[in-house]
């Protein structure tokens, strides 16, 4: 377990790094980074639904500039793994009803940890603004790599501490009768498609016209159920 | 304005660079440390080149304070590094640098934040609840997002050096005018598509009753949430509904 741990801690700080220093590519969304843990583990189909339960909370957390938001490049290959990590020994819905709300509660430690960088950065440049203010490129370039290697520490200790205590946690819970298992994860997609349903009217419906965008989606959506969902 | 040629190795330094310019991203300065980060390979090319006092000049001023989305900064660091090299006089690059920092912000969090990430999220989803393989929901989102993102980094620094102290007319252009209007149509239209079928796949085996009740309480949920819009974040109340389950499931045996 304590290799699984470190490679998750090595992963997680790439995929937090991604979220604001570099590259921002969008590889630490949920989607992407959950399904790579959960392949990490072994099972990345357990790790994309994990992932899309995840993504579909994360439309209602745009990571605008200075505002704190949930951090989900650390958290969610943690909770990705973790899901696949309770499948390889249990059950499916207990092992995501575990590791969804840890991957949420990690991402939110994540966003806290965020901040306090951001503190730390601004003592850094506070301290070389005279350095700057001569122009001094030594100074402009050890501020983006030190800004960039606390980043990547910082992702690295989420990633770390979150994996010591999902990993064994979740191989526990996955085990234990629980009859109530079987709403697990319909209870768990209502929450996140309630949850993306009402980001998506909260970012779009200012925009002219997406009313009857939106309501043409569901139409196709809705028709595609009712095929499919026999 | 004469006209004047980019390196590509000074081109390729900076592109380079951009992926990196929110390295240091703080409360003090904001991305600006990132800027002057991003414009000092082109400062090299000034008159008594790196290190010289032309140099430190234009590199003390870039890494003042600054504030724009991140993608679109690219903008702004050719602007910039065009008035450095075009020897515009200071005071009038201090002013236009302020300037930048409002519609760049507010432009790059409607065309990125608002459209093409949610956009391209909803549209892995959908193909998600469509069957797809976890290989190809994952490409296809990677694919689609950063074909946008790199592409606008790109186009921005070229526009950005192309116009100089006229980037602000570019700010106009169709792609970042209309972009987000047709990128939220767009999102809207793969959300409606998306959430149903997402839920589908997710109860898999459910059948359509199970489906539909999932859906139901979704739309509950959703409209609760837009009802109680500012008030309440849906993904908090999700944390502690999900644990609180989990806690009742484990009981619920013992």
């Amino acid at each position: 377990m304590i290799v699984d741990v470190l490679v998750l801690g090595v992963v997680g700080a790439i995929l937090g790094l991604d979220t604001v220093s570099f590259p921002q590519a969008q590889i630490s969304r949920p989607i992407v980074s959950a399904t790579l843990g959960g392949a990490f583990m072994g099972n990345a189909s357990v790790g994309l639904m994990c992932g899309v339960l995840l993504e579909l909370f994360a439309h209602e957390t745009l990571p605008f500039g200075a505002s704190r938001y949930p951090e989900w490049g650390s958290a969610s290959p943690i909770a990705g793994a973790a899901a696949a990590a309770g499948a390889a020994v249990g059950s499916v819905p207990m092992a995501l009803l575990f590791a969804v709300p840890f991957g949420l509660l990690t991402a939110s430690v994540g966003g806290w940890s965020m901040v306090q960088l951001r503190n730390l950065n601004a003592r850094l440049a506070h301290r070389r603004l005279d350095a700057l203010a001569r122009g001094s490129a030594r100074t402009v370039v050890g501020l983006q790599v030190a800004g960039a290697s606390a980043d990547l520490v910082r992702g690295g200790i989420v990633a770390v501490g979150a994996a010591t205590i999902a990993l064994p946690t979740v191989r526990w819970i996955a085990v234990q009768p629980a009859p109530l298992a079987p709403y697990a994860i319909p209870m768990l997609a209502a929450l996140g498609g309630g949850v993306a349903a009402g980001a998506a009217w909260k970012m779009f419906h200012a925009t002219a016209g997406t009313r009857w965008f939106g309501l043409a989606g569901l139409a196709i959506g809705v028709a595609l159920v009712a095929a499919l969902a026999r | 304005m004469a006209a004047r040629v980019l390196p590509l190795a000074t081109r390729l330094a900076i592109v380079s660079r951009l992926f990196a310019v929110q390295a240091s991203w703080n409360y003090e300065i904001l991305i600006g440390n990132g800027i002057g980060f991003c414009v000092e390979p082109a400062l090299r090319l000034l008159p008594g080149g790196a290190g010289g006092d032309a140099y430190r000049a234009s590199l003390a001023r870039q890494s003042q304070y600054f504030n724009a989305h991140p993608y679109l900064a690219s903008f702004a660091v050719g602007a910039l590094a065009r008035a450095e090299l075009d020897g515009q006089p200071p005071e009038r690059i201090e002013r236009f640098r302020t300037a930048l920092c409002g519609p760049l912000g507010s432009v790059g969090d409607r065309l990125v934040w608002v459209g093409l990430l949610p956009t391209c999220s909803f549209a892995s989803l959908a193909l998600f609840g469509l069957g797809a393989s976890p290989l190809v929901c994952v490409l296809a989102f990677l694919l689609m997002y950063n074909a946008g993102h790199v592409s606008l980094r790109l186009w921005g620094l070229q526009m950005g050096w192309a116009n100089g102290f006229g980037v602000a007319a570019a700010l106009g252009h169709p792609i970042l005018r209309m972009g987000p209007v047709w990128l939220a149509r767009a999102g809207t239209l793969l959300a409606g598509m998306a959430v149903p079928l997402t839920v589908m796949r997710l109860v898999n085996g459910g059948g359509i009753a199970r489906t539909g009740v999932t859906l139901l309480a979704a739309a509950a949920g959703a409209g609760t949430l837009v009802l109680f819009h500012g008030r309440v974040e849906g993904w908090r109340l999700a944390l502690l509904a999900g644990f609180a389950a989990l806690v009742l499931f484990l009981l619920r045996h013992a």
